[in-house]
């Protein structure tokens, strides 16, 4: 099917407009991540109305995880979720052993080595936890992020938005250890 | 037929509402509100029961409820003799509404008033009628220039709703 490639294309583009468009003097500290993750964020919405129109009523919020996982997730990337895993309390780690969007980029670590100012965050993990909060990198060290995450932020908002329509709010960080496989951690917030 | 149709949002407030005798619209506005708490009410109680309800469409709302339309000369001569004259008439303008609701998965309700005075419609009719307007709402929302939670200004929703409504006479 090609429908898979148009996506993975189109996801590409975007991703070099918004890192361009940062370098033509605007200088926005991690703004193009947060432009990526709010248009993760709206697509998201879109999606999931379209999806669970004609699924039943979600008991509660696992419930709902286990929908984002294996329903949402085929729909959108042809796959499953690989392993889901839960603290009961709120947080949810989802990991995708083959990552669709990740697959194109060299299996190798140099993609992950590239920012050492980015691991003086997160204390040698390298998240992007700290990409969420405006103001927090430097375009400097926007600019050398390792191109991994920045091909997750979309997926990020796209997980947001689909959970945000579904009445629960959260929030979406990832991780890549070995590629293509890379977590998505969900906190949920209680309001 | 129905008379008329409310999209309400997840914090309830409207995000289309439509009627068809438009002089009315205050009473059809005031019933979609009081439809609501029985909404509510439905929904919270299929998660303590468990049931195996879990579809989307919760079906009546209320037994079917009167709805007078008063004549502006008839409160004048209310306590004349004539009265009895006057309250044939007024039973012959009864109006009897019923109400359906129906909430997505994104929890947005819709409400549809159904004048029930001619013929009673089918249980799958109401059904269909729901179908078409969630197909209707999830295309706007995929809409990329309609902000979730912005009233609905369509014009495909539009007609779409046109056509379920009842000519006005």
């Amino acid at each position: 099917m090609a429908d898979e490639a148009l996506f993975q294309f189109l996801h590409n583009e975007v991703i070099q407009y918004i890192y361009k468009s940062s370098e033509h003097g605007e200088m926005e500290n991690g703004r193009c991540i947060t432009k990526l993750e709010n248009m993760g964020f709206r697509v998201g919405q879109g999606l999931i109305e379209r999806f669970t129109k004609d699924t039943a009523r979600f008991k509660d919020e696992l419930d709902v995880m286990k929908f984002i996982c294996k329903d949402f997730w085929t729909c959108v990337f042809k796959k499953q979720i690989d392993n889901l895993r839960t603290n009961h309390q709120g947080i949810y780690v989802l990991q995708d052993n083959k990552f669709r969007l990740l697959t194109q980029l060299s299996a190798g670590k140099q993609y992950l080595e590239h920012a050492p100012k980015v691991r003086k965050h997160n204390g040698g993990k390298l998240t992007c936890q700290a990409l969420f909060i405006p103001g927090q990198l430097s375009p400097h060290e926007w600019f050398s992020l390792p191109l991994s995450l920045q091909y997750l932020a979309f997926t990020c908002g796209l997980v947001r938005g689909g959970l945000s329509n579904l009445g629960v709010k959260s929030i979406v960080t990832a991780e890549v250890s070995v590629m293509p496989a890379c977590k998505f951690q969900v906190m949920i917030q209680k309001m | 037929m129905a008379v008329c149709i409310a999209v309400i949002a997840k914090e309830n407030y409207p995000l289309y509402i439509r009627s068809v005798p438009v002089q009315n619209e205050l009473k059809f506005h005031y019933t979609v509100h009081t439809s609501l708490d029985v909404v509510e009410e439905k929904i919270s109680a299929v998660g303590k029961a468990m049931a195996d309800q879990r579809e989307l469409y919760l079906g009546l709302l209320y037994p079917t409820e009167d709805y007078k339309v008063y004549p502006s000369h008839m409160i004048i001569v209310y306590y004349t003799p004539v009265c009895i004259f006057f309250l044939l008439i007024e039973n012959i303008l009864l109006y009897r509404h019923t109400r359906y609701g129906y909430v997505t998965n994104s929890k947005v309700k819709f409400v549809i008033v159904v004048d029930s005075s001619n013929t009673s419609l089918r249980d799958n009719e109401i059904r269909s009628m729901f179908r078409k307007l969630h197909n209707s709402f999830t295309d706007v929302m995929c809409n990329p220039f309609y902000n979730p939670g912005d009233t609905i200004q369509s014009k495909a929703f539009d007609s779409m709703v046109s056509a379920m409504m009842v000519q006005a006479s």
